[in-house]
Parts: structure tokens; sequence; C-alpha cells
């Protein structure tokens, strides 16, 4: 399988899914602490991967979703965005609704 | 690698031309900026799009020479 069919599986078979340098834990970039901050905030379950730990995969989410950066947030198999736009989304409860609609549960 | 923030000015003029740009130099070190963009081309676009514009218009300059850019779009 190739890189590119690998990460449609993932995003495809994890509900959320953070595509992040470090690990929610033990984060290696301020941007991705940003976004796995927010999602523990709302007490969702999700998956990270680190891309540090792949050169293949960080170069192939960054074809894959043809954007430039990590971190990027994928709910459902539909690409969200990088810390900008969580952020904003997350403050104006976008993201909150977003939730909602996909039946997803967290923390009200 | 950096870049120099009137060359940052220069691409997103030239991708948007009619658009009001700010830009700050984050952290004074060339190297992490906030810009905040507002174009009639962004009408009709989900914020994805709109930055993948953005990116578009830095010639693949993100995520290499420029590490970091928070980016805010807005349409005009």
């Amino acid at each position: 399988m190739d890189i590119q069919e690998k990460i449609k599986e993932v995003i495809t078979n994890h509900e959320i899914v953070l595509f992040m340098k470090g690990t929610p834990d033990i984060p290696q970039c301020g941007f991705s602490m940003a976004v796995a901050n927010m999602l523990k905030l709302l007490e969702v379950k999700f998956d990270s991967i680190d891309v540090l730990s792949s050169e293949e995969i960080r170069n192939g989410i960054k074809i894959f979703s043809n954007w430039p950066t990590i971190p990027q947030l994928y709910i459902k198999g539909e690409f969200i965005g990088g810390c900008d736009i969580v952020k904003e989304m997350f403050e104006k409860k976008e993201l909150q609704k977003l939730l909602d609609d996909k039946k997803i549960n967290y923390k009200k | 690698m950096t870049i120099k923030q009137e060359e940052i000015e220069k691409l997103l003029k030239e991708g948007f031309p009619d658009a009001e740009i700010e830009i700050q130099d984050l952290a004074g070190d060339d190297n992490h900026y906030a810009a905040k963009i507002r174009s009639s081309s962004f009408k009709g676009k989900n914020r994805v799009q709109q930055h993948q514009m953005v990116y578009s218009a830095l010639k693949g300059k993100m995520g290499n020479e420029l590490h970091a850019l928070a980016l805010t779009t807005e349409e005009k």
C-alpha cells in the first residue's frame, strides 16, 4: 500500500485523528500542543499520529491534504484545518457545533 | 531559514491584488509571522480553501523558508 492509501485508511478508520509533532502528552511544537490541548479541553477521544516518527507520513500528509504545515486535524474523514483554523473554530464555538453535527460526544 | 516581511507582503499582494493585508513579525526573527488578509477572492470559500489560496500565493515557502504564519482570512 502506498503512503497516500495508508493515510486515507487512517483517517477513515479513526473518528478524530490529529497529525502532530510529538504526542498529546509530549508535544514537540507549540502549534501541535495548542490543538491537542483544545481537544483535551473538550474531552473528546482522539488518536494522534506523530509525524516526526516517519518522514514518509510527514511529507505524505502535506500532499494528501494540500496543506503545508503540521498539525492537521481530521474529524470523520473530513479535513478541518491546522492550528489557526481549529483555534478560531474553538473560540467561536464552531468546533463544538461541528462535533454536535457529527454526533461526537464532548464536554459541554 | 528565514524570509523578510517585505517578501511575504509582495507575494500576497501579487496573489490578492485587492486585499487589505496586515503582517506582524511576532518574534523579530524573520521566521514567525501573523497575517490578516481581507480579500474579495475569498468569497464563497471555506476557511480551509481560503488558507490554501494563501499558501498557494506564497509559492511553496510556507513550511519551508517560512516556519510559522498565523493566518486570519476574511471576505471583503
